[in-house]
């Protein structure tokens, strides 16, 4: 393994004792299209620690969507297998919960009544359920709001309301696949604050699926970065800058050379992304 | 939701009444004048004047009455079994590929015409007004039922998934309510097909409500009291509109 241009050792991240909430040992997933066969995610493997904050940051195309869907359960791998404690996951397994990319709210749904919808899947009484939604409500900072409608609201409090439903059912693992990516970069830095500060209070163990570096190094314990078509491991890279964390250490020397050293990863994965795609559409006319 | 303001709602309105008002006392002009010929289209005052008569003579508020039944009932089998085929045809690929094109087809087909196959089936009956009626509407409700369900954004199913929903549950927590305001603009179109036949073979087999009075008051050559009569036509769509309105808002407050 090499070492990182900042001098800091590179950790081992699998294999190295002790439990882990979540295991991915050497998961692939590969598609048959018309052109073919291609895979997508090839030999991943990743272990989360309880209640660390791991980020998977890649390339566009480099199968981190992939790895989501299979980790949450919503797609079965070509190989491998993903287990929480001693279950391996054959389909959605209650102790992940999912936030998804896209707008994903309930619209015919209040916040509340959007946050309780778990609850009410499972059976919880309406008091607790309620009671128990407006805590989590609270948490993501959107009291007051409690009865108004996913359309009233900007894209970046919809996106937490999304994450406070997830929270809800109190998941071990909270899986999240860019959920902050159709926000402005204002937005974002703000709300990884809100959800560090979540994150910390709840010690929620987290694995968040990105393609920002700044929001990677912002907000995790370690950033797992993956090459190009296929997706591989490429390198792990351990976060040590201190907790509590706000936005703010995105001005601090550390983060830069943390933000600079993954780009020098990704620099070459992602331009080998974009000649792939150039190739792709000059052999297609 | 954004709400107009008062005035602004108030203007709309006053614009509104203001142009068919404005167009009624040109026509009554016209007709005076002679310009249209006062046979053919009777005086709007004269309409006006009419509807105490058709209340009292020709007892129009049990026709009004009658009508509106049948509507009543094609629109509960069209809830029933248009939305019920909707979602089957959604469940089952292979039959909604099947008969989707037949669906659409039969969309465009003056069904009305087929009144005397209804007649031999159902008899001279409200049977008979509310089949044909029903029969009319059915593709616009299938075919929006299937449109909504369609269209319901993946991402939610998949939110669904990820909190392990039964299928009965995705479909009645999730697939429907998504596919609500689809279905009710079928049920809505729904609902003009099945009026306007309703009251189109009420018409032809001169019996019932509404299009049976009119049909007998225009062959007294009772102009105005014809005119009154289809006022009342208008005024059954109308009510079913804020009826279904309400119900919509009571279902989906958001939509």
């Amino acid at each position: 393994m090499r070492t990182l241009d900042t001098g800091i050792p590179e950790p081992a991240f699998i294999g190295e004792g002790g439990d882990h909430a979540l295991e991915v040992e050497h998961v692939s997933k590969h598609f048959d299209t018309a052109e073919g066969s291609f895979v997508a995610v090839d030999d991943v493997s990743l272990a989360v620690r309880p209640g660390e904050f791991l980020s998977v940051i890649g390339p566009s195309g480099c199968g981190k969507s992939t790895l989501f869907n299979i980790i949450g359960g919503l797609l079965p791998g070509s190989a491998g297998r993903v287990s929480v404690g001693s279950s391996v996951i054959t389909g959605p397994h209650p102790s992940i919960g999912m936030v998804f990319q896209e707008e994903s709210t309930f619209p015919w749904r209040t916040v509340v009544e959007n946050v309780a919808f778990p609850l009410e899947i499972t059976g919880v009484a309406k008091v607790e359920r309620l009671a128990r939604a407006r805590h989590f409500i609270e948490l993501v900072g959107l009291a007051g709001f409690e009865r108004s409608y996913p359309a009233e609201l900007s894209g970046g409090m919809r996106q937490r309301v999304a994450i406070a439903r997830t929270l809800v059912s109190e998941p071990r693992i909270l899986l999240m696949d860019e959920p902050f990516a159709a926000l402005d970069e204002q937005t974002r830095l703000l709300l990884g604050d809100k959800v560090l500060q979540i994150q910390q209070a709840l010690a929620q163990t987290t694995l968040l699926i990105t393609h920002n570096i700044t929001e990677a190094v912002q907000l995790s314990d370690r950033v797992l970065v993956m090459t190009y078509r296929p997706g591989r491991v490429k390198r792990m890279v351990a976060i040590d800058l201190p907790r509590p964390r706000t936005s703010e250490v995105v001005g601090s020397d550390a983060f830069g050379r943390y933000v600079a050293a993954i780009w020098n990863d990704l620099r070459e994965e992602a331009s080998r992304g974009i000649r792939d795609d150039e190739s792709r559409v000059r052999r297609k006319r | 939701m954004t709400r107009r303001r008062p005035l602004a709602a108030l203007a709309a309105g006053v614009l509104g009444i203001g142009t068919l008002a404005t167009v009624l006392v040109a026509i009554e002009a016209l007709i005076r004048a002679t310009i249209i010929n006062p046979f053919v289209v009777p005086l709007p005052s004269a309409v006006v004047a009419a509807i105490p008569r058709i209340f009292a003579e020709e007892n129009v508020g049990h026709r009004f009455w009658q009508t509106a039944q049948e509507a009543i009932w094609a629109s509960a089998l069209l809830v029933v079994i248009g939305i019920g085929v909707g979602v089957a045809l959604h469940r089952w690929r292979n039959v909604r590929l099947a008969t989707e094109t037949w669906i659409a087809a039969l969309a465009a087909a003056p069904i009305v015409l087929m009144y005397p196959l209804f007649l031999v089936i159902f008899g001279r009956s409200a049977t008979t007004i509310v089949m044909i009626g029903f029969v009319a509407a059915l593709p616009p409700v299938i075919l929006k039922t299937l449109e909504g369900l369609q269209g319901a954004r993946p991402v939610l199913i998949r939110v669904g998934r990820s909190f392990r929903l039964t299928e009965r549950q995705l479909f009645w927590k999730i697939l429907l309510p998504a596919a609500l305001p689809t279905i009710f603009v079928g049920l809505r179109l729904g609902l003009i097909f099945a009026l306007i036949n309703i009251v189109g073979v009420e018409f032809l087999i001169n019996f019932g409500g509404l299009g049976q009075l009119i049909n007998e008051l225009a062959e007294r050559y009772d102009l105005p009291g014809t005119y009154a009569a289809i006022l009342f036509v208008v005024l059954v769509s109308v009510l079913f509109f804020m009826l279904m309105e309400r119900i919509e808002r009571w279902l989906r407050p958001m939509s």
